[in-house]
């Protein structure tokens, strides 16, 4: 039964927003992007420490090939994404508009590694034992795919003393235009659930719930036939309600437990990973494919084919774009990821990384940041901020430089959501000011 | 599209579009029904006693911000319209022309500008003119038109219900004498009172109070919280004392509890942030509104109120917090 379609749906307590979804590309299947003539791979593409480059100028790699080895347990394998010769190894701007280690590699043919698994032939079963499964997803690379791109296995490895007892697989996309994970569920529910086993396997529990925001009913119903079938899993849908895809929101959303200021979803028993995390372990573990691609949406509202691609690591977003029928002449500004939460490119040759959920052509007129008034003390901020926060006092005391007092009013409870900015009719840039503040406070720790 | 020509600016990069001068004018609207109530009320002396004060209160807001303090006029954010609206609302439609203008003075420039305009008022600047021409001009603030012919009341002539309550209440008159001399809850319901231009129809306030609350411009704390706490406070003297008291309906539908509530109290600017704040600053006006109406000089006591528990914001905000994530107690019940 799929709950909460005739209840009341669940969702999170405090404050959150209802932007409008346009949801453009979401009954567009996912269509596989041709080869780019060249590829470029960060080696930061997850947080933690940069991985270790361990390929040259002018070697041959084949696709799935370890390029660059994790330094260290915060860190992330990174792999070749296209077969052919290494080019380049040097800085290069990506997404976050810094420059970071790239390797460009040239592509020639699409050349496998053997032990990968191309086909779509299901596999369901496994044997692997909890650890093995830890340390083959970390082998492959695989990290969180909703945005924040924090590396799975370290989510997987329970610290000593803490108890689990649910999986939460977060399905709630609760960006607008994103519809990646959206077509990942309703095309490739078979392996998502797969993937759900294989981690309940791996934390050794025998629970998991997979939330979905009411606005994608055929994603529903796609993850909930599959789901039934199996003891411990169950599907929720949610109240579309911005920002149930935090972790923290969607916690409370489906189990009702509170996430205490400073402290992770472990604390109160719980692991939370992405659906397209999920599905990419199930390659990992089931097929021996390492992450080297990814669903990505191209949308905007100008756009002539607003799309979901397959997308290897490292194509550049020019590439997409042309895909999806050329920058329109209205193009204002390109977001990496969704509009909330997303990061706005200088240029289109910033490449795909593990964590590019979406990117978003924004028109002209919504580009540019409206003209400024004055706070009018409207309390809209304070509504809707899901921490409970005053944004308002948190903009005016990093403006006045009191850190101490913006430390005290919980300044890095902060999830940078963006529901301040966007509700405010003052047009007042507050998130940036609270972003300003607690990077003092940590520059400061 | 020339690429070195996007923008790069921090997220969000979307807004929803209710900005500041929409919100104003989603105000302005709310308070038509109850201009239109106030036309057919007093006549055309209510659009004339309108029209001037939004006319100075917008002049006075530009010739201000432009020569003295030299900087880019803010008439576009619409504010001084509501303001105007607000003065307007707050007086007798027969007040004379140069009355207004003072009061336009004294709300944009005295109680706005001086404190550096929008959003750093202290004080509702409507309001503030309202009492500054209340104490100057005593007796023309007082003198209340007549309502319409064919709704004129027998002795109700020239003064308000809660006027005609004060002085028999002084006189030691019953109150069911006093009651056959003010009109009716219904007819105080619809508007056909004495009264300030625009606080007479609790209907008309009403309907924009709904329209407000549809278009998310303000919450129901500050308007519920106030009516109701006036509504208990008279009820409990009521209850005591029927022969010396007036009905709990006739304190919220008389004077300017309804305009107050729905438009005065609920000044963005001049009212608490948070949920918790604006239920505790809705509760003091309502029951310093009925210690000044019971035992006070003044029948009426509104404008006071708000003035007063306007003060009390700062402190107000600096206490009441609302609920922060992660704070909960029980946390760690379920482990």
């Amino acid at each position: 039964m799929i709950m909460g379609l005739h209840s009341k749906l669940k969702t999170f307590q405090i404050g959150g927003i209802h932007p409008d979804d346009n949801k453009l590309s979401g009954n567009v299947p996912i269509a596989e992007l041709p080869l780019p003539k060249m590829v470029t791979i960060p080696i930061t593409q997850h947080i933690g420490k940069p991985a270790k480059i361990i390929v040259e100028r002018g070697d041959i790699v084949k696709v799935g090939q370890v390029i660059a080895t994790h330094e260290g347990f915060i860190s992330s394998n990174i792999h070749a994404s296209v077969s052919g010769r290494v080019g380049l190894i040097e800085e290069v701007m990506d997404s976050t508009g810094f420059k970071h280690m790239a390797i460009s590699i040239r592509v020639k043919g699409d050349e496998w590694l053997e032990e990968i698994d191309r086909t779509d032939h299901l596999i369901e079963h496994f044997s692997l034992s909890p650890a093995e499964i830890v340390e083959k997803i970390m082998a492959m690379g695989v990290v969180g795919m909703g945005g924040a791109a924090f590396p799975s296995h370290v989510k997987l490895s329970v610290p000593e003393g803490k108890h689990v007892d649910c999986l939460i697989i977060n399905g709630v996309e609760c960006e607008p235009y994103l519809t990646a994970d959206h077509r990942l569920m309703v095309e490739k529910s078979h392996e998502i659930i797969v993937g759900v086993r294989i981690l309940m396997k791996a934390l050794s529990i025998d629970r998991a719930i997979i939330g979905i925001e009411n606005n994608k009913k055929d994603a529903i119903i796609a993850i909930q036939n599959e789901a039934w079938r199996h003891q411990g899993i169950s599907v929720e849908a949610l109240e579309v309600h911005y920002p149930q895809g935090s972790e923290k929101q969607l916690i409370q959303s489906l189990l009702d437990r509170e996430v205490p200021t400073g402290m992770l979803p472990v604390d109160v028993g719980v692991v939370v990973h992405n659906v397209g995390t999920t599905y990419a372990i199930y390659q990992a573990i089931q097929k021996n494919k390492p992450l080297i691609e990814r669903v990505v949406t191209v949308t905007g509202k100008s756009l002539k084919n607003p799309s979901n691609f397959l997308v290897r690591v490292g194509t550049p977003v020019a590439e997409l774009v042309a895909a999806a029928g050329g920058i329109p002449d209205d193009t204002g500004k390109v977001v990496s990821g969704g509009p909330m939460m997303g990061k706005a490119l200088a240029d289109l040759n910033v490449p795909i990384a593990k964590g590019t959920s979406g990117i978003l052509l924004i028109p002209n007129e919504e580009s540019k940041r409206a003209e400024v008034y004055n706070c009018v003390h409207c309390g809209k901020c304070v509504e809707v901020c899901p921490m409970g926060l005053e944004p308002y006092h948190l903009m005016l005391l990093t403006r006045k430089g009191d850190m101490k007092r913006a430390a005290s009013e919980h300044i890095v409870d902060c999830i940078e959501c963006g529901s301040c900015s966007w509700v405010c009719p003052s047009n007042r840039p507050i998130l940036d000011f609270v972003r300003l503040g607690k990077g003092r406070i940590k520059k400061a720790k | 599209m020339n690429q070195s020509l996007l923008t790069v600016s921090p997220s969000p990069h979307v807004h929803q579009a209710l900005t500041v001068p929409k919100v104003m004018q989603t105000v302005v609207i709310a308070l038509l029904p109850a201009l239109a109530v106030s036309i057919y009320t007093f006549g055309l002396g209510a659009i004339y006693v309108t029209a001037l004060s939004v006319f100075f209160c917008v002049a006075f807001e530009y010739i201000i911000v432009k020569y003295l303090l030299n900087q880019q006029p803010t008439i576009r954010d619409n504010s001084a319209i509501i303001t105007g609206i607000l003065l307007a609302f707050n007086v007798p439609s027969n007040l004379p022309w140069y009355i207004i203008l003072i009061g336009s003075l004294v709300s944009i420039g005295l109680a706005k500008l001086s404190f550096g305009g929008l959003g750093n008022n202290p004080f509702n600047p409507a309001l503030v003119g309202r009492v500054f021409l209340l104490l100057s001009f005593p007796v023309e603030m007082t003198r209340w038109p007549v309502p319409g012919n064919h709704f004129s009341i027998d002795g109700a002539s020239g003064a308000t219900a809660l006027g005609i309550l004060k002085e028999g209440m002084r006189s030691g008159e019953h109150v069911s004498s006093l009651m056959n001399k003010i009109p009716s809850i219904p007819e105080l319901f619809f508007g056909f009172q004495g009264g300030s231009l625009g606080e007479v129809s609790a209907f008309a306030l009403l309907l924009g109070f709904g329209y407000m609350l549809y278009k998310k411009v303000i919450t129901w704390h500050i308007p519920v919280v106030m009516i109701g706490t006036i509504f208990i406070f008279s009820a409990i003297f009521w209850i005591i004392d029927p022969s010396r008291y007036v009905e709990p309906l006739f304190h919220i539908l008389t004077g300017g509890v309804m305009l107050g509530a729905i438009f005065m109290a609920t000044d963005y600017v001049t009212s608490p942030f948070t949920h918790k704040g604006m239920i505790i600053f809705a509760f003091g006006i309502g029951v310093i509104t009925m210690v000044i109406r019971l035992f006070g000089n003044y029948p009426e006591g509104v404008s006071f109120a708000i003035l007063i528990m306007n003060a009390f914001v700062p402190l107000i905000n600096k206490y009441a917090h609302g609920r922060r994530f992660g704070e909960r107690k029980e946390q760690l019940r379920i482990l």
